[in-house]
């Protein structure tokens, strides 16, 4: 029972990985007041770019920065949509969804010809786990082996700077100049620019930190989690890792939180599959994995409360004297 | 000149600035002494906010120049004001409300990349300043949770902060109760007493009088004088913002109010977040008097005129009115309400009042769109309405009269004008009016006043919401103050006074606070 538990809680980190990178991302964007639906666009142009890149190469981490690459430019596209021209930012991120969601398969069948999927990666095209000093010898020891060898221990690279991403975001939000910034940005615009600073300088800058973590998001599915590109394999993870970040009320830890809590429902449906519950027979996938959805709408409508986000969202700043 | 270096702190020279067809300043020369409180006085779109804008670096001028202290300089966005010691209070805050006070004022002027240095730092010289000037702040207070009054001392933080040696200040007292004002202009002074040069842009004419040293008229983009305070006066400041004679009185008779026509019960009224906006209200209107409601903008007066004009659900009490009681579960709605005579010039005439789109003609008849006067059997009558609007536009000195110009190209005093014709040519019994002379120009401000009066002599009851609290008094034969959704008090006009009436608007007639001052 408890190794089962271990393992869903491993899982839970696998799965949660770039649900984290996503809402963090989220996060960057939605403080600055820009509305980003387009995460799921830019982690599946990542998740792309991030394989192909490592097919031809065959590196991941050339692979992240072409992933990097493609999902800072899709942000910038969403920047000077919203930003430069203020456009409607759900409009613009639909847009950049759709437009990613044909660009890969057609790019992946144009380059690859494999149905447009990415050729599979093998060896240094992949991110591998990282084996903790000892892990191995302490696999045996009661408890703390088996937390520390299966759970903590070996994982790739990836999976530890998203866990590490948390605090550090916490502190650039709360803690330095920048955040101060971007947080006043999304809240009042016109007291940002009054201050004599520019509020596009201060948008931009947060929509290409947003293009960034999109981009290692993306990477961590093709590259890390599996091992090449699929069509559509970001499966709605960029709206989930949105819920999570109205669920954590776009904050660092909470949204940590939820979005633990997305891949933990995730993981347990993975381990549900095709098991028979007592009383209730099998129970269909689907209805598992339709259980973060359902938990967000009924968290958010009934116990939480409001979750009331940074006050200038999704409002174009147009400077403007009476 | 005298051999002083920098007699002037500020001085512009020819500014002039055009929006499209609109020349909102035209060759404006200004010069104000250092160490002075200036004040610039004009009527709503004079071009005060155009030239303090381009003072702030909001916009470039076309042309002219700006120099500080005798030095030439440019500035092109508010960074560079910022930098030649210019800092500025605007009207609407310029505050991050979730911020504390302090993130707000080393918003820009971080000190540093991380944050904690430079708050730090912050902390002790706002501590300096605000004792240096008495502005009575706690730094980590949320903006949010502080009243108007010292919301607006921590944007005069800020400029102080950010070492501002010339002030401007826009309207800064459209919020305040007359004590907080009091207190701006304490504080003003002290800064003046510091060295520190403050502009002061209102419109209203008391202010001016009793804070400034010097004081510039604008009108329609020009500067058309310069007076030292005390040489000047209410009647010559007016007259030079209007461009001629203005009576500032309201010439109105003794009220004879005679029976009761609308009287309400302990109205209630909760909005979407739960919130209770209406506590309890209880009055009586009577014929022939018009009562005044006074208040700090924000404290249930606009949901009180929702509620009676049927326009929101009361959620408690009652209402008698036209030999109809209306209830919670018995309510009528507005159309009802007009039927039963009951007319209502909205505080807001753009959101409420018109549909900016409409021709005159057409707006002129909204709400009473269905009488029987504007209907055929299928078409509306197009030429009675038309006829109508002409009669009332010649009647009612409504500027340009055409009845074919879409409301918004109206200015705000004859768009008013239009809708305050709309209501009471419909020979009403009650009729509810919010603030009637928001945004607009003196000049139409008397006209409007001397109808309000002219229908009250005509034996009809008017309910008067105005957060101007000199119309309150120069209007009202009874004045009740509301302060957070409650009448907190209720004075006779002719024994209001200014400071009586400004402590129940702070509600610190009950609470003891302040009375002894």
């Amino acid at each position: 029972m408890f190794e089962t538990l271990i393992l869903i809680l491993d899982a839970t980190l696998r799965v949660s990985t770039p649900l984290i990178l996503a809402a963090l991302a989220g996060l960057f964007s939605e403080r600055s007041g820009i509305v980003d639906i387009g995460l799921e666009g830019k982690m599946l142009a990542g998740a792309f770019a991030a394989a192909a890149a490592a097919a031809v190469f065959g590196s991941a981490w050339i692979g992240l920065l072409f992933a990097i690459a493609a999902s800072v430019s899709l942000a910038l596209i969403h920047g000077f949509a919203c930003i430069t021209h203020r456009g409607d930012h759900i409009v613009s991120g639909v847009a950049i969804n759709t437009i990613v969601a044909g660009l890969t398969i057609t790019l992946g069948l144009d380059w690859f010809d494999q149905g447009g999927q990415t050729p599979s990666l093998t060896g240094d095209a992949r991110f591998t786990p990282i084996v903790f000093p000892l892990a191995d010898q302490l696999a045996d020891v009661p408890v703390i082996g088996l937390i520390y060898s299966e759970l903590l221990s070996g994982h790739n690279i990836l999976v530890y700077l998203a866990f590490a991403m948390v605090p550090l975001t916490y502190w650039v939000v709360f803690k330095t100049r920048f955040g101060l910034r971007l947080r006043a940005v999304g809240e009042n615009p016109h007291a940002v620019d009054t201050a004599g600073i520019s509020v596009a300088l201060i948008r931009y800058r947060a929509v290409i930190i947003c293009g960034v973590l999109c981009g290692i998001a993306g990477a961590y599915l093709s590259t890390a989690h599996n091992a090449g590109f699929l069509k559509d394999m970001s499966a709605g993870k960029g709206y989930m890792a949105l819920a999570a970040l109205i669920f954590g009320k776009w904050r660092p830890v909470p949204v940590l939180f939820a979005c633990l809590l997305f891949g933990f429902l995730d993981a347990v449906a993975v381990r549900l599959q095709g098991v028979s519950l007592p009383g209730i027979g099998e129970v269909p996938v689907q209805a598992i994995e339709v259980l973060p959805y359902v938990l967000t709408v009924l968290l958010l409508a009934g116990f939480i409360g409001k979750a009331v986000g940074p006050k200038a969202i999704g409002k174009p700043y147009v400077k403007e004297r009476a | 000149m005298t051999p002083r270096t920098h007699p002037y702190s500020i001085e512009l020279k020819g500014i002039s600035k055009r929006f499209g067809t609109v020349q909102a300043n035209k060759n404006i020369d200004l010069q104000v002494p250092a160490g002075t409180i200036h004040g610039i006085i004009g009527e709503n779109g004079a071009g005060k906010s155009t030239l303090m804008s381009i003072i702030y670096g909001f916009y470039e001028a076309d042309a002219g120049s700006i120099s500080i202290d005798g030095q030439l300089v440019s500035i092109r966005n508010s960074q560079d004001a910022i930098k030649v010691g210019i800092g500025m209070v605007h009207q609407h805050f310029m505050l991050v409300e979730n911020f504390s006070v302090l993130e707000n004022v080393i918003l820009g002027a971080e000190g540093g990349a991380v944050l904690k240095q430079g708050m730090d730092a912050a902390r002790q010289e706002l501590k300096r300043l605000e004792q240096e000037y008495s502005l009575d702040i706690d730094v980590d207070a949320i903006v949010e949770d502080l009243p108007v009054g010292l919301q607006q001392r921590v944007e005069i933080l800020k400029a102080l902060y950010r070492g501002a040696k010339i002030l401007i200040l826009d309207e800064p007292t459209g919020v305040l109760t007359p004590q907080e004002a009091d207190h701006l202009f304490r504080i003003l002074k002290s800064l003046k007493d510091q060295g520190v040069t403050v502009i002061l842009i209102t419109h209203k004419l008391r202010e001016i009088l009793a804070s400034t040293d010097n004081v510039s008229v604008m009108r329609q983009g020009e500067m058309v004088a310069h007076r030292e305070t005390v040489n000047t006066d209410k009647e010559e400041l007016a007259e030079l913002m209007v461009g001629k004679k203005v009576r500032l009185k309201v010439d109105k008779n003794e009220a004879e109010p005679q029976q009761t026509l609308l009287s309400a019960r302990e109205l209630s009224y909760f909005d979407s977040q739960g919130v209770e906006r209406l506590k309890k209200v209880s009055f009586d209107l009577k014929a022939g008097e018009i009562l005044g409601i006074a208040g700090v903008s924000g404290n249930g007066q606009s949901e009180l005129l929702n509620v009676l004009s049927g326009i929101t659900p009361m959620a408690s009490g009652e209402i008698q009115f036209a030999g109809q009681t209306i209830t919670a579960n018995a309510p009528k709605n507005a159309a009802q309400m007009r039927d039963l005579k009951m007319a209502h010039v909205p505080e807001d005439r753009h959101k409420m009042g018109l549909v900016t789109g409409f021709e005159a003609y057409e707006a002129a008849v909204l709400g009473y769109h269905d009488s029987e006067a504007y209907n055929g059997k299928v078409l509306m009558k197009r030429k009675a309405m038309l006829d109508e609007c002409n009669e009332r536009m010649a009647a009612w000195d409504v500027r340009p009269p055409n009845p074919h110009l879409k409301t918004a190209n109206f200015s705000g005093g004859n768009q008013q004008k239009i809708v305050i014709a709309r209501e009471v040519e419909q020979n009403p019994e009650v009729l509810l009016i919010g603030q009637p002379t928001r945004g607009v120009d003196i000049g139409a401000i008397e006209n409007i006043h001397e109808q309000i009066v002219k229908l009250r002599d005509a034996g009809k009851a008017i309910l008067l919401v105005s957060v101007e609290l000199d119309e309150i008094m120069a209007l009202s034969d009874r004045i009740i103050v509301m302060f957070d959704g409650a009448v907190v008090g209720e004075v006779a006009a002719s024994e209001a006074d200014e400071r009586t009436l400004g402590l129940m608007m702070a509600n610190a007639w009950n609470e003891g606070r302040g009375v002894q001052v």
